[in-house]
C-alpha cells in the first residue's frame, strides 16, 4: 500500500490510533465501572478510588489493590503484589522502545504512563504492520498517542460511572465478568508455543492451589512459578 | 503507610516499569536470562489472575459442570483462539455467561 503523504500528519496518525482503539472499549468500559464499585466496596472514598485510575492507571493491579487494602494487608505487601502484577508491562516497554528510540524524553514519559495491555495490543499491531516497509510514517507514535489517550479517557470516566452509580449496577449482569474475558481475549493469541502453554498452565494451577493464602501472595507464587516452568520448558527443547 | 501513600509507591513503581526499557533501549545490555524471563510474565500472570475467576468463587474452587463461568471462559477462549479478536471474545463470552446462567437457573 502506498498512502499519500496527507495520511501521514500527525493528526489523521492521532485520529486513525483513537479510532482503532475504540472495539477495544467494550470491554475496559463494564471493568473501570466495576472497578468504581469495587474499590467502594473495599472501602476507599470516592475521591481514592478516583486518583487511583489516575496514579497506577492499570485495571488489575487496581482491582487487586482495592482488595489487598480493604484485606487489611501491609503495605509492603500491596507493593510487591502490584510490581509482580504489571511486571508483564516492562516487556511491553522492552517490546515498543525500538519504535520511540528517537523521540524526545517528555514524549516518551507520556507513552510510557499510557502503556497499559490495551494501548500496547493497539500500538504494536501497527507497529507490526508497517513491518520493513520504508514508507512508513514519522508520525506514528501520534497513534500510539491516540490509542493510549482515548483508552485513559474512557478509564477515567468509566471509573468516575462506576463510583457514581455505586451499588445501583444489577449484580446479576455479571459485568466483573468481562475482567477475565479481556484477559482471555489479551493472552490466549500469546500463547503461540509450548513454553508458554507451559507458563500460563502452572501458574493457572499455583494461583488455584493457592487460593486460601492470604493477601492473594498466591499471586506472587503462581507468577514466579509459570516464569520457572516457561524457561524449563524453553530450555529443554 | 496511608492508603494514598500505598498508592503513591504502586503508581510510580508502574510507570518505572513501564518506562524502564523505553529509556534503557540502547545505553544498556539487559541480561539474556532476564529478558527470557520477561517473555512468560504476561502468560503466567494473566493466567493467574484468569483462573481464579473461572474456577473459584468467593476463593472456594468450583469445578462441577453446573459452574457457568467455567463454560463461557472455555468458550470465550475458543473464540480467542480461532479469531484473535477482542471484541469477539468479550461480546461471545458475555452472551455465553448470560445464557447458561438463565439455563442453570431453570
Amino acid at each position: 500500500m502506498t498512502a499519500p503523504s496527507s495520511t501521514f500528519t500527525r493528526r489523521h496518525e492521532f485520529l486513525s490510533g483513537c479510532r482503532d482503539e475504540l472495539p477495544i472499549l467494550l470491554g475496559v468500559a463494564p471493568f473501570g465501572m466495576i472497578y468504581g464499585l469495587l474499590a467502594l466496596g473495599a472501602g476507599l472514598s470516592p475521591g481514592t478510588a478516583q486518583a487511583m485510575s489516575a496514579i497506577v492507571f492499570a485495571g488489575a493491579a487496581q482491582v487487586v489493590i482495592a482488595q489487598l487494602v480493604h484485606e487489611g494487608s501491609p503495605g509492603l505487601v500491596v507493593v510487591l503484589t502490584v510490581f509482580v502484577v504489571n511486571l508483564r508491562h516492562a516487556l511491553y516497554s522492552a517490546s515498543v522502545a525500538p519504535y520511540l528510540r528517537r523521540l524526545k524524553a517528555p514524549f516518551k514519559g507520556l507513552l510510557a504512563y499510557l502503556l497499559t495491555d490495551e494501548a500496547y495490543a493497539v500500538a504494536i499491531t501497527r507497529y507490526l504492520r508497517d513491518g520493513d516497509r520504508t514508507a512508513v510514517s514519522p508520525h506514528r507514535h501520534w497513534y500510539y498517542l491516540g490509542a493510549g489517550l482515548t483508552l485513559w479517557a474512557c478509564w477515567q470516566v468509566t471509573t468516575a460511572v462506576g463510583i457514581f452509580l455505586g451499588a445501583r449496577l444489577p449484580e446479576n449482569w455479571s459485568l466483573d465478568f468481562t475482567l477475565p474475558l479481556t484477559f482471555i481475549a489479551l493472552v490466549v493469541p500469546a500463547l503461540k508455543d509450548r513454553a508458554s502453554g507451559a507458563a500460563a498452565a502452572s501458574a493457572g494451577v499455583v494461583a488455584l492451589a493457592a487460593l486460601g493464602l492470604p493477601y492473594r501472595l498466591g499471586l506472587i507464587a503462581a507468577a514466579l512459578t509459570g516464569v520457572g516452568v516457561g524457561l524449563g520448558v524453553e530450555g529443554r527443547s | 503507610m496511608s492508603t494514598l501513600g500505598v498508592l503513591a509507591v504502586a503508581g510510580l513503581l508502574t510507570f518505572g516499569t513501564r518506562l524502564s526499557f523505553i529509556v534503557l533501549e540502547g545505553r544498556v545490555e539487559t541480561p539474556p536470562l532476564f529478558v527470557r524471563a520477561l517473555r512468560f510474565v504476561p502468560a503466567a500472570v494473566l493466567s493467574a489472575l484468569i483462573l481464579p475467576d473461572l474456577f473459584a468463587k468467593g476463593g472456594v474452587l468450583r469445578l462441577d459442570p453446573h459452574n457457568p463461568r467455567l463454560w463461557a471462559g472455555a468458550v470465550a477462549a475458543l473464540v480467542a483462539f480461532r479469531t484473535r479478536n477482542v471484541l469477539l471474545t468479550i461480546a461471545v463470552g458475555m452472551a455465553s455467561l448470560w445464557l447458561l446462567q438463565y439455563l442453570l437457573a431453570a
